[in-house]
């Protein structure tokens, strides 16, 4: 390659101007290659401008002449435009191939009852895919991407307690028209004493070890009118579903944390810090926003994380 | 242009035009054989239609939609994929071990570059005429005979490269529909980018770089010559033989017979350039081994004729090796040409077993890790998986899913513990695990999943091992 020497140069061509009498450019043109493929740029641009939005004109421009996409808009209204890329997208997110298969999916779950996805291999491998984006999106900010939820601030979705209810039409119901779970504070109602004997007696039902004294003078405000708790959670403690209340006999915690607390005292004084403040939780419809065949699936896809009821 | 002004310095060397002459013999023969073998297998196999119970009727085709490649009555999924480096790897042995023994063998018979050049040759010696009728045409002012005839070949030209694009790009797809397809306009794009730019390549190619593939771009051409040593077969000049003493010389009146030649001490070259005229990439053999030798063998075939129409022997050029050329005895069995051979036999054995126990079920499982495991409302300890089930064979299983390994565990799969697998389908369910683990068991357990089959025996249990996470453990 290195051999062009000697089979090349003639004399060599200047720009014909010398300066302080003897300094002299060299005139070395371009290549043709580049030279043509900067012609076919021009020829492409101009080109470019017939067909695609090209030259700002006014406050508007000029859209080329393929007006062609035709798109149905969020408002159901069918659309013609100009070429451009975000129109492009919303076609192929209607009309695409993988937009028609979900669509054949989503049908087939619409039309569907319960029974019949949980039966069904394949539509549950669809709504576990599709409805972790759906619940990433609505969901997870709150109750986090795996639905494991935050303690004293959001329910755990992936284990097996269900403050509204496990069933699927139960799950439903709060996925669209939201929950709004109220306990009142008691640090006025009782004293600090009772408020000691209640938290100890809810202590008991989980099968921890109390003093008992306490434990029965806990029960007494519990069960009757002073304290008046067993209104929502039931004088066996198990927790009204139509309220929300949580079933204080079991072993999950979703307000107090008692499992991550070290010692009784610690765990005691979690669970006063509930009875004295209080519990106030809102969780909003998701009907308005959500189709409901968008509900069903993460109906389907909640009620799977902790194995539903 | 500026260009055609005297002066502009030159940055590379400008091709020196090959017009390689045509040539008839054996190894010209065995070339078209081989040629004619490949360019029907590449061809017509996209259009081969093949009996399966699920899947295309395509015989050989490579679906990327469905992550499958359809092989005739072999079926390589995506999990398979390794065989693909299992094939690469034997074909680089296959090419280290004949390259060792026999030279450039690949590059002579069945490279892709050397029988698309064979073919281009052909359209043009067919439409232009041999050599010197080339170069005369060339030389000629441009004629509407010479625009006819110099269109027409590179017409043909596009064609058979459009038809090599064309080919590649059906093996992608239904074969018969594709192609309705891409000419109404409704195929996919990679369809039209895939063919115009393999059409542009074998034009390119074929057509106008040609030698120069193999001398200046092709990285084998270079490695291969690594792999070279004093026993390698090669195609080469008799040195000995055909200079004689006193050099080559033509044929002329005092020097006819070989009596007369050996007499002066001339060799028996009678220069008559046919070995050179006849290369495909321009080089003259009696040089002595170069780095541009396709070891296509046309010279062998060039000379051989010359040879025979002399009434003297043949193998003035022929395959033999520096050694041999050297008054030597070359040997084959080396210990290079016995390893290359070994690791050659374990790969094939190793393919053609990995091929033959092509599992009909597998299993995969992937830990939920978000929440890795979560406290249940009697106390027990639950961890999510996800099992990802594919069924390889052409009809549908019907698998029940147990588990292993974790003494009083609870298996959840919903209503899911007896699952139908469609034919060559895969599918993932959620499998939740319960157990209660002793109080000072901390940390992670292992045990397996199992996919019995309930029917058809003959396919066995899989297994798939599995972690069971506790709280409070080292994960």
């Amino acid at each position: 390659m290195s051999e062009a020497k000697g089979k090349t140069q003639g004399t060599v061509q200047t720009t014909g101007h010398a300066w302080d009498g003897d300094l002299q450019e060299f005139n070395n043109p371009l290549p043709n290659w580049w030279l043509w493929s900067f012609y076919g740029t021009v020829l492409f641009a101009v080109v470019y401008w017939i067909f695609y939005p090209a030259w700002p004109v006014g406050t508007g421009y000029t859209t080329g002449i393929m007006n062609d996409i035709t798109f149905v808009d969020s408002q159901g209204n069918e659309k013609t435009t100009h070429w451009n890329t975000r129109a492009l997208l919303l076609k192929d997110l209607q009309e695409g191939k993988e937009a028609l298969l979900t669509k054949e999916y989503m049908d087939r779950i619409a039309d569907a009852g319960y029974a019949e996805i949980l039966g069904d291999a394949e539509m549950m491998a669809f709504t576990r895919s599709f409805a972790k984006g759906l619940f990433g999106d609505n969901c997870a900010p709150c109750h986090g991407a795996g639905g494991a939820g935050v303690m004293g601030l959001f329910p755990n979705l992936a284990d097996d307690d269900w403050l509204w209810g496990g069933a699927v039409g139960e799950i439903e119901a709060t996925i669209a028209d939201g929950r709004y779970g109220f306990m009142p504070p008691f640090r006025d109602a009782l004293d600090e004493q009772q408020i000691d004997d209640v938290a100890s007696y809810v202590l008991s039902l989980s099968g921890h070890e109390v003093d008992t004294a306490s434990a029965a003078r806990g029960k007494a405000v519990f069960q009757s009118d002073t304290g008046g708790c067993y209104y929502c959670h039931t004088k066996a403690g198990t927790g009204l579903k139509s309220q929300g209340a949580a079933n204080l006999t079991d072993q999950i915690w979703t307000i107090a944390d008692v499992p991550g607390a070290e010692s009784f005292e610690e765990k005691k004084e979690v669970v006063k810090q509930v009875v004295s403040n209080g519990v106030e939780r809102r969780m909003p419809a998701w009907s308005g926003r959500l189709s409901p065949a968008q509900i069903k699936l993460l109906t389907v896809y909640v009620h799977e994380l902790g194995g539903g009821q | 242009m500026a260009s055609s002004q005297p002066g502009p310095e030159v940055l590379y060397q400008a091709r020196i035009p090959v017009y390689p002459r045509s040539v008839k013999g054996r190894f010209r023969n065995l070339k078209w054989g081989i040629l004619t073998f490949a360019y029907g297998v590449y061809f017509l196999l996209p259009w081969l239609r093949w009996q399966r119970n699920v899947g295309p009727d395509q015989a050989v085709l490579f679906d990327i939609g469905s992550r499958r490649f359809y092989l005739f009555d072999l079926v390589v999924h995506a999990q398979d994929l390794f065989w693909l480096a299992g094939l690469l790897m034997i074909a680089a042995l296959l090419l280290f071990f004949v390259t060792g023994i026999a030279g450039r063998v690949f590059c002579g018979y069945f490279c892709f570059q050397t029988l698309w050049t064979d073919v281009y040759l052909f359209i043009e010696r067919l439409v232009q005429g041999d050599r010197v009728a080339r170069m005369r045409l060339d030389r000629a002012p441009w004629t509407a005979n010479k625009i006819v005839r110099k269109g027409l070949t590179h017409m043909l030209w596009l064609l058979v490269a459009f038809w090599t694009g064309m080919t590649f790009t059906l093996y992608w797809g239904n074969a018969p529909d594709l192609l309705v397809e891409w000419f109404t306009g409704t195929a996919p794009f990679p369809a039209y980018a895939t063919t115009l730019f393999l059409t542009a390549t074998t034009y390119v190619m074929a057509g106008l770089a040609r030698e120069q593939v193999c001398t200046y771009m092709c990285p084998y051409a270079r490695f291969q010559s690594v792999m070279f040593d004093a026993d390698t077969r090669i195609v080469a000049y008799d040195g000995t033989r055909g200079e004689g003493a006193q050099g080559r010389h033509r044929i002329t009146r005092e020097l006819k017979t070989r009596e007369q030649r050996q007499a002066r001490g001339v060799g028996d070259c009678i220069d008559c350039g046919y070995c050179v005229q006849v290369c495909p990439t321009g080089i003259d053999i009696r040089n002595g081994l170069q780095v541009q030798c396709i070891s296509c063998a046309l010279c062998i075939d060039a000379c051989d004729t010359i040879m025979d129409s002399l009434g003297w022997e043949r193998g003035l050029i022929r395959y033999t090796s520096e050694k041999e050329l050297a008054g030597g005895r070359s040997s084959l069995i080396k210990p290079k040409t016995i390893g290359y051979g070994l690791v050659l036999l374990a790969a094939i054995v190793g393919l053609v077993w990995s091929v033959g126990h092509q599992a009909p079920l597998e299993l995969a499982v992937t830990q939920v890790r978000q929440p890795l495991f979560v406290r249940l409302s009697d106390g027990r300890i639950q961890n999510s998986y996800e099992l990802h089930l594919a069924n390889k064979t052409d009809e549908p299983i019907r698998v029940a899913i147990m588990m292993r390994g974790l003494a009083g565990a609870e298996l959840d799969v919903g209503k899911l513990a007896s699952v139908e697998l469609a034919p060559q389908h895969s599918i993932k369910i959620l499998a939740r695990v319960r157990w209660r683990s002793g109080h000072r068991r901390k940390g992670a357990r292992g045990f397996q999943f199992d996919v019995i089959p309930q029917q058809r025996q003959e396919i066995g249990m899989i297994s798939g091992p599995a972690t069971f996470y506790l709280p409070g453990g080292e994960h």
